[in-house]
């Protein structure tokens, strides 16, 4: 049951093939059993869970079942949940029980899935490999002694190990992608404003966009038929329609323009992961597709953008963070000035207060200009690129990441090598495009993940090519043996 | 040395919405603490702003009653701070590109003359939620209910030179946004507060000296005394060789001084940069077209209307033409009697004097503008005098029904009847051989005055009610 996709777990609960409550139960037993190697959970919630369970299992009986009613889904814990701890992996929020949903799990609740738990991440998401949670690192399925990317390490590692049939993640910075190719999952972090981002705990607030992760493109489209859509309470959540993100899938890539900007694939990619890409395009091609060289001239600008204006934003997102309302205050403050700067210091790792001195750094007098504005600027030339590359081709491709993942602490204390892990990601987040990750291969047993780039609300083109891609090869069906022990 | 003030205002006016600028909570004042605070505005994790759209209206509605530029594309910035009452450690407001640019408003100063006065810019923001220091044994109480409340900021050129000047840009500002609706303009709750910028320069020059700012100054006696108190300091100062500093300073109403705000209370750089979370504010030609043609009458359209069509002196247009409610008033009086003279004087007079002795708004005013007009209808149709149209206003105040029931039950009408009249003249003729014979005697002006005593016997003999122009006609056919 764990290794069946959404698709499938949707069959079968609606056939009656087995029940929700059955279904829960499964990954339930899974994550108690398998978890203790993994940390990707950071609260799971049994009685909600069961509960959930059953009224799913009514609805199904009574015949309303949607798509997804029923089937155990994993939230990131950045985004709020009703009643159940949200600490956006951060001591900060450790005793925060938010008396709200996220507008994304109201629309999960809607169609009656089940919230399985909240998954570990990067503290507020700050991070490529899920080592800055107050909750401690997660480890990759395929060898625990590697790290899972982040920030969405949890989800992408509980999808990778069978622990959740698909889970929900944010990106911000490639933070969906990189932890995706990492784990060997699908996932695709949407156009910028096709996923409301109330009740997701904000970091960068002009680049942070919700999507699924799951083990095809074909299960990421049923999440995100739920998830997407324009929220009256987001103001920056686009009112354009949505469509069936399943409707394209199957559809001929004959013709399809496939660009390869040439940035994508020079110095700083490894060579395993160069083969394994180009492998991946000779597929496309051999389904179709038209392989075009494109250039985006400004990718080398991407990570000292990214790195001032999403620092910039964040040293602010995070001012409410002060001790005075709800989350961690500090033991017996003395006055208003020991209040803030003991919780803060107290509540928020250190790769959180990193990029608060850094953003402060940026947006303070002085120096505005010649950090903030101008990246602004190149913002701005970096979208163009992306704008000029659209008139020639359909897609864009090449590698999520420059290689697979590393070392449990082999970064850690170099936080520009960390920082470079996002250079084929963070540019898709600064034009507000859509982009996704696919597993293409494997690197000594590492999965290595092949990025898709769309204009902005292409997401089903991008799904169906991944779509055709996972029709096509066997890469989303491997699975870690760490999981496949106790297979059933 | 004859020093110069130059003085420019920073008005933050609470906007009259039914609520909070980024979300739905009310905005009413005076509720229970942390009664009207959403989850928005607590600053809740991933809780985003939603423009109020009717915030924006009332922005621009301000504008064009100014005769301002609306910004075609604002934009919102995050103002930058950590204070307890200030949940998400910045304030939303407007930097760059304010919503409202530069525009001009015609001042009354208290010698009937106008000046006009430059407005620099406009833009919208929230407030701040309360610190409440008191009461609560050595810690600081929040009250968040204020937080997100709308204001408008609205920033003058350096164009007042004195207290006076100030405090009529105050009562301007307040009977124009009155006027317009978008704001109650209460001081005393807070919906209208000023910072007063403030400096001195020799008498002639043309350099500005340095300015001190003092915050939050919130009825228009303590601008006046905040400004007279501030203009002395910086004179002394001056005038002993010394140098002002630019700081901000409190005016402290129970000492009647100012005084510089400790540096904790000063923030010194806000980190602006565009709020992430709203879209630019983008206002077309149609949208603005639709709101100038919605505009109602302004302040000082009214008072040259006036002036023109009743004939009215400056003075009483200005005093007529204050408020909204007034001049309502006024014309529907107007409207009802037919004279606009006589329904000034008495609005002005009779009505606005009961109204202050009892502290009631016109609004409230328990005699009614077409039962005023009924009252003035009784004197122009010489049914009373003037003179017991007094007493029957007085009635009128205290319930007693209209003019014309308080006349018929108190038996008010005016004696108009000449036989009646003949006879009564014929009686105090008759009562005062005495003064007959000093009238007669005398010539030219003394007549005058003794005809005065008989009017006066007549009128006490009528109990009032004699029409005391036909009293008149008759002595001068009869004394003679």
């Amino acid at each position: 049951m764990h290794d069946k996709s959404v698709a499938q777990l949707g069959e079968g609960l609606r056939d009656k093939q087995f029940s929700s409550l059955e279904l829960s139960h499964c990954f339930l037993d899974r994550i108690a059993r398998l978890d203790g190697a993994y940390n990707s959970f950071i609260s799971v919630d049994e009685d909600a869970v069961l509960a959930a369970a059953r009224a799913a299992d009514e609805r199904l009986a009574a015949g309303t079942a949607t798509a997804l009613t029923g089937i155990p889904i994993a939230h990131k814990d950045i985004f709020c949940t009703n009643g159940m701890r949200t600490s956006c992996g951060s001591r900060m929020l450790d005793n925060f029980v938010p008396p709200y949903d996220a507008t994304l799990i109201t629309k999960f609740n809607r169609d009656g899935a089940v919230i399985l738990g909240k998954t570990n991440m990067d503290e507020f998401a700050m991070g490529s490999s899920n080592e800055s949670s107050y909750y401690g690192p997660v480890r990759n399925p395929w060898d625990t002694t590697l790290v899972p990317g982040g920030s969405s390490g949890g989800s992408a590692a509980a999808v990778a190990a069978m622990l959740a049939p698909a889970a929900t993640g944010t990106d911000t910075g490639g933070s969906i992608r990189q932890p995706a190719a990492f784990c060997g999952i699908t996932g695709i972090k949407p156009t910028y404003g096709r996923v409301s981002r109330l009740g997701m705990i904000a970091f960068a607030s002009s680049l942070d966009q919700a999507g699924p992760m799951a083990r095809s493109a074909e299960d990421c489209a049923l999440l995100l038929n739920s998830m997407a859509g324009h929220d009256p309470l987001d103001s920056t959540s686009s009112e354009l329609a949505t469509q069936d993100y399943c409707s394209q899938l199957g559809d001929s890539l004959q013709g399809l323009r496939i660009g390869l900007p040439r940035e994508y694939f020079g110095e700083g990619l490894a060579a395993g992961t160069a083969s394994c890409i180009e492998a991946a395009l000779k597929e496309l091609e051999a389904l179709g597709a038209t392989l075009v060289d494109v250039s985006l001239p400004h990718s080398h600008l991407s990570i000292p953008t990214y790195y001032v204006l999403a620092p910039a934003e964040a040293s602010t997102n995070l001012s409410r963070f002060d001790g005075v309302r709800y989350g961690h205050r500090c033991d017996n403050p003395v006055d208003l000035h020991d209040l803030y700067t003991r919780t803060r210091e107290e509540g928020f790792g250190a790769e959180v207060k990193r990029r608060i001195l850094v953003g402060t750094y940026a947006l303070s007098a002085g120096y505005y200009d010649a950090y903030y504005k101008k990246a602004q600027q190149v913002r701005r030339l970096i979208k163009q690129d992306f704008t000029s590359c659209f008139e020639q081709v359909d897609v864009i491709a090449g590698p999520t990441t420059p290689g697979p993942a590393f070392a449990l602490g082999a970064k850690s204390d170099d936080p520009l090598a960390m920082y470079l892990e996002d250079v084929y990601t963070l540019a898709v987040n600064l034009a507000g495009l859509p982009g996704m990750s696919v597993p293409a291969g494997f690197v000594a047993d590492k999965p290595v993940g092949l990025q898709l780039i769309g204009p902005h609300f292409a997401e089903a083109r991008l799904l169906n090519v991944g779509h055709r891609f996972q029709q096509a090869t066997d890469w989303h069906t491997r699975r870690p043996a760490s999981a496949t022990g106790e297979a059933v | 040395m004859q020093w110069e003030t130059v003085i420019g205002l920073e008005v933050h006016l609470q906007l009259a919405t039914r609520s909070k600028i980024f979300s739905g909570s009310a905005t009413t004042f005076g509720a229970e603490p942390n009664t009207q605070a959403s989850a928005v505005d607590l600053a809740m994790p991933g809780m985003l702003p939603v423009l109020n759209a009717e915030a924006v209206r009332y922005a621009v509605m301000f504008g064009l009653g100014i005769g301002a530029q609306i910004g075609r594309r604002s934009v919102f910035d995050r103002k930058n701070y950590f204070y307890p009452d200030l949940p998400k450690g910045y304030q939303i407001s407007q930097f760059e590109s304010p919503i409202v640019g530069r525009g001009s408003f015609e001042i009354q100063l208290e010698d009937g003359s106008t000046r006009s006065i430059g407005i620099t810019r406009a833009h919208l923001e929230e407030d701040a939620g309360k610190s409440l220091h008191e009461d609560f044994h050595g810690q600081t109480g929040i009250d968040l209910n204020r937080a997100g409340t709308p204001l408008l900021e609205i920033v003058s050129e350096p164009d007042l030179r004195n207290a006076a000047e100030a405090v009529a840009y105050l009562k301007a500002m307040h009977s124009l946004v009155t006027y317009l609706g978008i704001s109650d303009g209460n001081m005393a709750e807070g919906s209208m507060r000023c910072d007063i910028n403030i400096s001195l320069r020799p008498m002639g020059s043309d350099t500005l000296g340095t300015r001190t700012e003092i915050k939050n100054v919130n009825s228009f006696r303590f601008v006046e005394k905040a400004i007279r108190h501030e203009f002395e300091r910086q004179a002394d100062i001056l005038e002993d060789g010394g140098r002002i500093i630019q700081e901000t300073r409190l005016y402290d109403a129970d000492l009647d001084e100012t005084r510089p705000m400790r540096s904790k209370e000063v923030a010194n750089d806000y980190r602006y940069f565009p709020e992430p979370d709203l879209l630019p504010v983008v206002i077309d030609e149609d949208y603005i077209e639709s709101i100038r043609a919605g505009l109602p009458e302004l302040p000082t359209g009214k008072r040259h209307r006036f002036v023109e069509q009743y004939d009215l002196s400056r003075y009483d247009a200005n005093v007529l033409a204050d408020s909204r409610t007034l001049a309502d008033y006024f014309e529907a009086v107007v409207a009802s009697c037919g004279d606009a003279k006589i329904a000034a004087n008495w609005v002005q007079v009779e009505l606005l004097g009961q109204l202050n002795k009892a502290a009631l708004d016109i609004a409230d005013s328990p005699v009614s503008a077409p039962a005023l007009g009924g009252l003035i209808q009784r004197i122009l149709d010489n049914s009373i005098s003037g003179k017991i149209a007094k007493q029957v206003f007085e009635a009128m105040w205290q319930g007693e029904g209209s003019a014309d029931e308080i006349i018929e039950a108190r038996g008010l009408k005016q004696l108009s009847d000449s036989g009646e009249l003949e006879t009564m003249v014929d009686k105090v003729i008759a009562a005062n051989a005495g003064q007959v014979e000093q009238y007669l005697a005398a010539d030219g002006d003394r007549r005058k005055k003794l005809v005065g005593f008989f009017v006066g016997q007549v009128m006490k003999l009528s109990k009032g009610q004699a029409n005391p122009q036909m009293v008149n006609e008759l002595l001068a056919k009869k004394l003679v």
